[in-house]
């Protein structure tokens, strides 16, 4: 083993020797390692330039700690955004009382002092949302280390009509996650057991805080792997990713987790434990109340517990980067993808030409896999499947015959899992680079795949040199990111996009949410997606669990519907 | 000039080792291989020069099981003019892969013998230095910088040593091996793995090159480092210094 270590130190230094002078540096790779990606991101005082220190960096490597990822993003430079001019908007409900000392005494009594959190810089941290946009004001946060704890503080605080933010790893892109005024937060980071994986049955049970990263490692030493996958791996959580049914990278080919999700345990308002956590992949009894609860962002209950069925770890997988001229080729070739390799496809990701501008610009240690020229658009295919030789034969067909009929102009394929992971990179770096750029507009929209492209032209005129419109996504799926990014937070180029892109949504029969939820961001555009019959049943629902409103208030459903009669 | 590169097929670097349960050797079953970097290295590094217009083939080598020729395939790729690869078993020691090399070497005539540093499965390290021996040919080993000058027919290397960078000049024809800050080797392009499909790679066999296989090594046993216990958080200061004094002995 001793090898890996020593050159994968070189590896570290040479990126240290070229970047140690860079102020906030801070390490960052990604290994994709078969059928997984793992960040590494290390401060540089971890790791000196010599070998002597080979132990250190070696431990560093096999136990990657777990949190990575987006913890690091305090070292972001990014623009930072209060939630003031919403906060006019919205105002706080005044049936919700403030914590007083009573409570904090009740809480310390179920918790002990270690599950009480009241010390400022940590409040700071969890009181900010990842893209640093929006900011609650609560004092408390409470962490919990069992179902039954959730549920004596959910049946306290709905008594005292206490507000309450559940929160997982803090990687939402909507403003769901944190406070919008002073609701307690409580955390699920502390309930993160793996609590039993069935080989035959291939159903992992475990708790909600696990964090994403952590159940993939897990899975790959039993040989399986996760039904999703996403960029924010290092840092969300499987409790975070039910709760706002996230997509990711793999939906393609494993579905939503409205399918792979086969039970929960839930803790609604009032207290109550819901044991839905069936290991069973079929089980017709009555309604399947854990879909309700699949997507609905903390807002009818706390996911405590998860039951979910994990596909096998394939042997053989393939990346490659391909270059297209124009989005048309980008559509034909995901035809002809899912006719010639659809069987072994697991992902079809896009970006184009500014997507591609800003990664390479803002992120660090990204490698272009065109440097002698741009492209207008740009495509990752990967392949998995159980037999290297004939997945390779089938994606060289398919590569070949694409070549031939002009749908790409430029290719590569990885020769390696290192080769591979850079050019995931560039894709899933992309949230981060945005970050890094200054202030950024997210639209996360679904959109019949012929029409998408559409749209961000249109952006582009609307908004001509005032902002830079870069988009990317789940092409395969029909999922655009559009993202805005300007300089600085502006409401004059706001008032450019909204509603404008929502309005535009609607009329092509889209969803203004694709898979990153409504949150705060977007409580007030249900309406865009969805018929005011279907809202109204949705309130009706939300009041029937969650009488006091207590539940994540403010978000995912307009105030409005929800005011007490 | 021509020069030869040798290819090493490894577990790919990436990829978590595990240990056969026999303890026979690692497990390469189902596990995902490729060059080994160091090689990719030296590939980079030949290409490089003949585009610069100072040799005029690079021809790729290895020495392995039939899986090997996926590899040269990679390395036709990346932009190897053709491939000759000798059918052996895997695991052959450094010092029958230098007599092969150098049994190649008569028959091809390079000007340039590239080869990785070390390949990452053994860590021999003895290849490269094992053939320059047998060829009698100046040797440049880690390879940080490569110049050539054609008309004066010297290479001239810079090696990382300990203290600092060594600067040698080798007279052509040599041997030279590449270290990680070389270059960064290139993405194998779609246009360029279509080429390789049909550039040509040669068979020879063990007897074709007059080499018989054996060795004074045997490989006991193969096993994992030691797990690294996991740490323990202790409540207080005296709990530390109690464990320090009783557990640990080492106050
Ligand atoms: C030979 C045979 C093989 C079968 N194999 C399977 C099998 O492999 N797997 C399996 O899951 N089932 C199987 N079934 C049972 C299965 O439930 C039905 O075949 C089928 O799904 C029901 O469809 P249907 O249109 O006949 O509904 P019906 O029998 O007419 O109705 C079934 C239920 O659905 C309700 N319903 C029907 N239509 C609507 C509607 N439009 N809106 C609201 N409610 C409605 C009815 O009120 C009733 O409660 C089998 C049945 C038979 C006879
Ligand atoms: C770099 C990056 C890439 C991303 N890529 C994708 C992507 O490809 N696809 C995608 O769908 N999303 C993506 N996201 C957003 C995605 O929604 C989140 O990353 C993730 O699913 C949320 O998990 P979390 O644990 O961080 O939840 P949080 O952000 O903490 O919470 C999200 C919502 O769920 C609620 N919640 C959290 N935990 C619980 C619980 N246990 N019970 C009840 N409610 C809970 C919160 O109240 C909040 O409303 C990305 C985000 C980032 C930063």
């Amino acid at each position: 083993m001793e090898w890996k270590a020593s050159y994968r130190l070189l590896n570290y230094c040479k990126h240290l020797f070229h970047r140690r002078w860079t102020p906030n540096f801070h390490y960052f790779k990604t290994f994709y390692t078969s059928g997984c990606r793992y960040y590494f991101n290390q401060p540089s005082v971890l790791i000196k330039p010599y070998i002597g220190n080979f132990q250190q960096a070696f431990q560093t490597f096999k136990h990657p700690s777990v949190s990575l990822g987006m913890h690091q993003r305090n070292r972001c430079r990014s623009q930072y955004r209060c939630f003031a001019s919403q906060a006019t908007i919205i105002q706080r409900r005044s049936d919700f009382s403030t914590i007083s000392s009573e409570d904090l005494s009740y809480f310390k009594n179920i918790l002990g002092e270690r599950g009480v959190v009241q010390d400022e810089e940590t409040l700071d941290a969890v009181n900010t949302d990842w893209m640093r946009k929006y900011k609650g004001t609560s004092k408390l946060m409470l962490q919990p280390r069992t179902a039954e704890e959730v549920s004596q503080i959910l049946k306290y605080c709905n008594s005292r009509s206490l507000a309450v933010v559940p929160q997982g790893g803090n990687t939402g892109l909507v403003g769901g996650s944190v406070p919008a005024f002073d609701e307690v937060i409580v955390s699920l980071s502390h309930m993160s057991k793996i609590i039993s994986f069935d080989k035959v049955s291939s159903v992992l049970v475990c708790e909600a805080g696990c964090i994403l990263e952590n159940l993939i490692t897990f899975l790959d030493n039993q040989g399986f792997i996760m039904p999703l996958d996403l960029g924010a791996k290092g840092s969300c959580q499987i409790g975070g990713n039910v709760s706002t049914n996230a997509g990711g990278l793999r939906l393609l080919r494993y579905g939503s987790l409205h399918g792979s999700v086969l039970g929960l345990e839930v803790v609604l308002a009032n207290g109550t434990v819901l044991d839905m956590l069936s290991t069973l992949r079929k089980d017709n009894t009555g309604y399947d109340l854990k879909h309700l609860f699949i997507g609905s962002e903390g807002s009818l209950g706390i996911v405590t517990k998860v039951s979910i069925l994990t596909p096998p770890k394939l042997s053989s997988v393939n990346v490659c980067f391909l270059a297209c001229k124009d989005y048309e080729s980008c559509l034909k070739l995901l035809l002809e993808a899912r006719r010639k390799v659809g069987e072994i496809l697991s992902a079809f990701e896009f970006l184009d030409h500014d997507a591609m501008d800003l990664v390479l610009k803002h992120l660090e240690g990204v490698r272009n896999p065109f440097p002698s020229s741009m492209h207008n658009f740009y495509v990752l295919i990967e392949t998995m499947g159980s037999n290297e030789s004939y997945d390779r034969e089938k994606l060289d067909a398919f590569l070949l015959h694409s070549m031939e009929n002009d749908l790409m102009s430029d290719g590569v394929v990885a020769q390696d899992i290192t080769q591979a992971s850079s050019c995931w990179h560039i894709r899933e770096g992309i949230p981060e680079a945005l970050m890094k750029a200054g202030g950024v507009y997210k639209y996360d929209l679904s959109i019949p795949v012929e029409k998408m492209y559409d749209l961000v032209e249109e952006m582009r005129v609307r908004l001509d040199a005032s902002a830079k419109v870069v988009a990317y996504g789940h092409l395969g799926d029909g999922n655009l990111h559009l993202n805005i990014s300007t300089p600085q937070y502006d409401d004059n180029i706001l008032a450019q996009i909204e509603p404008f892109v929502y309005e535009w949504t609607s009329k092509h029969k889209g969803s203004i949410s694709a898979e990153h939820g409504l949150g705060l961001m977007k409580a007030n555009k249900i309406h865009y997606t969805k018929s005011s019959e279907t809202v109204q049943l949705m309130a009706t629902i939300k009041k029937q669990l969650d009488p006091n409103g207590i539940l994540n208030p403010y978000k995912v459903l307009p105030s409005s519907l929800l005011t007490k009669n | 000039m021509k020069i030869m590169v040798a290819i090493k097929r490894v577990v790919d670097y990436a990829v978590k080792i595990r240990v056969k349960p026999d303890k026979s050797g690692v497990e390469t079953k189902n596990v995902k291989m490729s060059m080994n970097p160091f090689c990719e290295i030296a590939l980079e590094e030949a290409l490089r020069v003949k585009e610069l217009g100072l040799a005029s083939e690079v021809v790729a080598v290895s020495v392995g099981p039939s899986q090997f020729t996926e590899t040269l395939r990679t390395g036709l790729a990346m932009g190897a003019d053709r491939a000759i690869h000798v059918e052996a078993p895997e695991n052959i020691y450094p010092i029958t892969i230098a007599k092969i090399l150098k049994a190649l070497v008569d028959v091809e005539k390079p000007g340039l013998l590239f080869l990785g540093k070390q390949a990452i499965d053994n860590d021999q390290n003895q290849t490269g230095q094992m053939v320059a021996g047998l060829l009698k040919w100046p040797q440049g080993t880690f390879a940080s910088k490569v110049v050539l000058d054609k008309e004066k027919q010297v290479a001239t290397v810079d090696r990382e040593v300990d203290g600092g960078i060594e600067t040698l000049c080798l007279n052509l024809p040599a041997v030279i091996t590449t270290d990680l800050r070389l270059n960064q080797p290139r993405y194998a392009t779609l246009p360029n793995i279509m080429k390789a499909k049909s550039k040509p790679i040669k068979k020879f066999t063990l007897q074709d090159l007059n080499i018989e296989i054996k060795s004074d090594l045997e490989v006991v046993e193969v096993t994992e480092p030691p797990k690294r216990k996991s740490g323990v958080i202790v409540s207080s200061v005296d709990e530390l210094i109690d464990k320090l004094k009783n557990e640990a002995r080492v106050i």
